[in-house]
């Protein structure tokens, strides 16, 4: 019997479950993209049947990382840029959680880029999303990785002398087997998509574009926007990986030119999760390692019967 | 001494064999009913630069490396760079037999390799042999290894010829040649030993004295290194995850960890750096598996901001540090003990963790499983403090020690049955940080646990997680995360974790923390044959610090001397602030070359401290007390 009975729970799910009853409410500014993120989560959840006991909402710092303060399930608001290491140990610890991590452009593509590349490579069974709002908005308003060339703010008077990071190329390059770009005024979409990621087995990664009214001037709202897979000017096929790459830099670059494309870049079924890996060559046990703490009948190997003796 | 004690230092290069040939001559004497004990000496490089390992032996416990040494086989350095003259390194091919000819003891033994040193080359030999009484016994190991087998197989030879001179039975040799080469290269291995060994009775009219001492074991024994015990307490104390980034010293726990734990159904992750590896096993941990990593001071380093979220959001994790010479690369194969105020206090905020600091080979084992155990009792990080020494140097230990029940327990979480009855806020989360938790400890849920969701933050927070800035919930919760280390002292207090050396009353204090404990041992014991009142105290718990034992300890004597390894008396420094007080009985001996200290170096300190001269070596320094 498992010791995690919210796992695998066969009950109706309501996505007001998912919504704390009293405060804290959102302190998001009013006009905010991330609350679409927030909204387009909880529509998510129902769909693929998980309660709130079940899931493992890792975040970061930042706006962004306030996301499980108002996301009723089991969260983990870490540091900066230190919410996929985190969670992506948690899944290997117990894979039958349901491992979402979230943080900002800044916090995913700047300080914990490095996390990002090597979470995307080893292909995790888990969902990354990222409020891409190209800006700092937390700290007030700085340039961030995303932020356009030429990008003037208290930090960079003079305007950003850099080209904005590309992530959905750096996510392809790097080894991510599901690569979706959404927006939070793309609600319908949104869903679909994280629908989408949280059931695919890989890492999926999802940049949702999230308006910052307040401190980005432009007061970019990404309308009107165009969904690749649905356009009839873009025959865009998601598992072709060659075809992804070309897709990703078109939609990198048109974003900057007051365009904003969407929808799934790259989509690899096929791709064995990082779990299948690492137990196909006995790295990892089948059963989850958390249920071990809890079995009574477990015996529990000991060094003196196991490895003493290569030292007599 | 020189009959009584065998101080046998193999000699070569990086990537010679040394550390295996020497880790299995000290096993041949240990199965020969001899104590022994191992020091390293290697330098940062892969193939060449001059390297040893000293293998000491006798037939009571020994617990340092020795004075010097009387035994030297130099092999040469095969891969040494071609010297220069004037080359900034010197000639690095005699390195083996000209850089351990200060160090040896007179009336000691050399064994060199012909076939690559020549005596000529090194400076005034004939007149140093003479006047230090020495044993010359060259020989052609190479030109003998090629003739019966392969060249490498030259410290094969070399075994023999020791074994020949010092009177070592063979016997050892073979079966711990059986036990670990392959037949197709057992035979010749096997043929070389016997024929130097004859080679060297029939060839030589030996003209030493020394000869290895008899001695026998009431009980099996085993040889472990302070890598082996840290990895074996963690394993036996049901960690089944690891991540980490490798870093000399630390690497070798974590390759000792990641070799066993598949064999019993563990995970062991190599990610991209120890930021990621500590906030990897925070979240094995959170998700309800004991986990740990590591590194040594510059991976730690990177691992202080995982570090302080861990404290603030009580997930406990075991954490090792394997300290070396600093600052930065420093000296990166070589021992020190200066990352003591790093690991103390590195992270913003007030520190509230565990540090515990080892001082043998089997207090390690001991230490890494209280670790465990303090870490997922109070739900608090643990840090386990040790050096290069104490990882890398081999000693025989009773195998009874390691007869042990495991111990899987998770400490302070929940069942599924208590979060039914466990307060739950409005909103449904489960209060996982309660203000009214017995001793601090609020107990954790596990993800995946009915009833039991919560907010985790690194941010202040209110009972269910939840951010929360107010002044007296502030107030609340750091009194109540604070509390846990007096719980922690208590816990600590049960199990004597310090090592009281030497007579109960004594008029002068030796003080030592971590991995100088058997050292100090060794120079306690003299001092007292000397007929000095001395005793003595190696510490293990850092943090919380023993307030009571060591107040006591320093309240019975009239001035006490701490013996650490590094520059600025860290140790001392800790003793005062946490006492507030015994400042002007306290002075410091201090080594920080990048070699352990000897126990004559302590002596002499100690000497020196009591009648107020300076160190008679430069190679230590002596700090007086406050007011002298």
């Amino acid at each position: 019997m498992s010791a995690f009975s919210a796992i695998g729970e066969e009950r109706e799910i309501d996505r007001e479950e998912f919504t704390p009853t009293l405060e804290p409410q959102a302190t998001w500014c009013p006009g905010c993209g991330d609350f679409g993120v927030l909204k387009a989560l909880k529509q998510a959840m129902p769909e693929i049947g998980r309660n709130p006991d079940e899931v493992l909402l890792v975040t970061g710092i930042g706006c962004s990382g306030k996301l499980n303060s108002y996301f009723e399930s089991y969260g983990y608001h870490s540091i900066h840029g230190r919410s996929l290491p985190i969670s992506r140990a948690a899944k290997l610890a117990n894979p039958e959680l349901e491992v979402i991590a979230a943080g900002g452009d800044g916090d995913g593509y700047g300080i914990g880029g490095n996390h990002f590349m090597h979470t995307a490579r080893e292909n995790h069974d888990m969902t990354y999303i990222v409020f891409n709002n190209e800006i700092f908005g937390l700290t007030k308003g700085q340039t961030s990785p995303t932020s356009p060339k030429g990008h003037k703010s208290k930090t960079q008077p003079h305007g950003s002398a850099k080209d904005p990071v590309r992530p959905l190329s750096l996510a392809l390059t790097s080894g991510a087997s599901y690569i979706a770009r959404t927006a939070a005024v793309n609600p319908n979409q949104a869903k679909e998509i994280l629908v989408e990621a949280m059931q695919h087995d890989g890492f999926a990664h999802v940049d949702f574009l999230t308006q910052c009214p307040t401190w980005n001037k432009d007061a970019r709202q990404y309308v009107p926007y165009t969904d690749i897979n649905e356009a009839d000017e873009y025959e865009h096929d998601p598992t072709d990986r060659d075809a992804a790459a070309a897709m990703a830099s078109e939609a990198e670059q048109a974003l900057y030119e007051g365009e904003v494309l969407t929808g799934r870049f790259y989509v690899d079924s096929d791709r064995p999760s990082y779990s299948e890996e690492k137990q196909a060559i006995g790295e990892m046990p089948e059963e989850p390692l958390a249920e071990r703490y809890f079995d009574d009948d477990y015996e529990w190997e000991r060094t003196h019967d196991l490895l003493l003796d290569r030292h007599k | 001494m020189t009959d009584h004690e065998l101080m046998w230092r193999i000699a070569g290069g990086s990537g010679d064999g040394i550390a295996s040939t020497s880790q299995n001559f000290a096993k041949a004497l240990m199965r020969a009913g001899l104590h022994v004990f191992t020091h390293r000496h290697y330098p940062s490089r892969i193939r060449g630069g001059h390297t040893y390992t000293e293998v000491r032996a006798k037939p009571e416990p020994v617990r340092s490396r020795g004075d010097g040494f009387n035994c030297l086989l130099a092999l040469g350095d095969s891969f040494a760079r071609n010297p220069q003259e004037d080359a900034y390194y010197g000639d690095e091919e005699v390195k083996p037999l000209a850089e351990n000819l200060d160090e040896l003891n007179e009336g000691g033994v050399i064994v060199y390799d012909t076939g690559l040193l020549d005596s000529d080359d090194i400076p005034n030999f004939e007149q140093r042999v003479e006047e230090n009484n020495w044993h010359v016994y060259p020989l052609n190991l190479r030109e003998i290894a090629r003739d019966h087998g392969r060249e490498v197989m030259r410290n094969t030879a070399g075994v023999g010829a020791t074994a020949a001179l010092l009177g070592i039975d063979l016997q050892y040799f073979e079966e711990l040649m059986a036990e670990s080469m392959p037949e197709k290269i057992l035979e010749p291995n096997i043929e070389i030993l016997h024929y130097t060994h004859d080679l060297v009775e029939e060839e030589f009219e030996f003209t030493h004295d020394l000869q290895v001492p008899e001695g026998s074991h009431d009980e099996e024994q085993v040889l472990l290194s302070g890598s082996d015990t840290i990895a074996y307490g963690a394993l036996d104390e049901g960690c089944r995850f690891i991540a980490g980034y490798p870093m000399t010293p630390w690497t070798e726990v974590f390759t000792i960890m990641s070799q066993a734990l598949p064999e019993v159904g563990g995970i062991s992750e190599q990610v991209e750096d120890e930021i990621a590896a500590a906030a990897l096993a925070m979240g094995a941990s959170h998700a309800g598996v004991k986990s740990m990593s590591g590194s040594s001071g510059g991976g730690f380093a990177l691992m202080s901001e995982p570090l302080g979220l861990a404290e603030m959001s009580e997930t406990p994790v075991v954490l090792v540090e394997a300290m070396r010479a600093g600052p930065s690369t420093g000296l990166p194969t070589k021992p020190e003990q200066a990352d003591l105020e790093h690991v103390l206090y590195t992270s913003q905020g007030d520190s509230n963790r565990v540090v515990l600091a080892p001082g043998t080979v089997a207090e390690a084992y001991e230490q890494s499983r209280l670790a465990f155990q303090l870490a997922y009792g109070y739900n608090i990080p643990v840090i386990l403090l040790y050096d290069q020494k104490l990882g890398g140097e081999l000693m025989n230990v009773p195998a009874s020690h390691f007869d042990r029940e495991p111990n899987p327990d998770l400490g302070a979480v929940t069942t599924e049955e208590e979060l039914e009855d466990a307060p739950h806020g409005p909103g449904g989360k489960f209060h996982r940080y309660r203000y009214d938790a017995e001793d601090g400890v609020s107990p954790r849920s596990i993800p995946g646990q009915k009833g039991g969701h919560f907010l985790v933050t690194g941010n202040e927070h209110n009972p269910a997680g939840h951010i929360d800035e107010d002044p007296t919930n502030r107030v609340t919760q750091m009194e109540r995360r604070m509390s846990k280390l007096d719980g922690v002292r208590e816990f600590l207090d049960d199990k004597n974790t310090q090592t009281h050396m030497g007579p109960e009353e004594a008029d002068y204090g030796l003080i030592t923390f971590g991995s100088q404990q058997g050292t100090v041992r060794e120079a306690v014991d003299r001092l007292n044959e000397a007929g000095h009142s001395v005793k003595g105290i190696g510490v293990s718990d850092m943090m919380p610090y023993p307030v009571e034992e060591m107040t006591a300890f320093l309240e019975s004597v009239d001035e006490a001397l701490v013996v650490e390894m590094n520059a600025s008396g860290q140790f001392r420094g800790l003793t005062q602030k946490e006492l507030g007080r015994f400042g002007d009985k306290l002075s410091s001996l201090l080594k920080y070359n990048g070699e352990p200290f000897e126990p004559a170096e302590i002596v002499a300190g100690f000497e020196a401290s009591i009648e107020g001269q300076d160190v008679p070596d430069q190679q230590t320094t002596y700090v007086p007390a406050a007011g002298d």
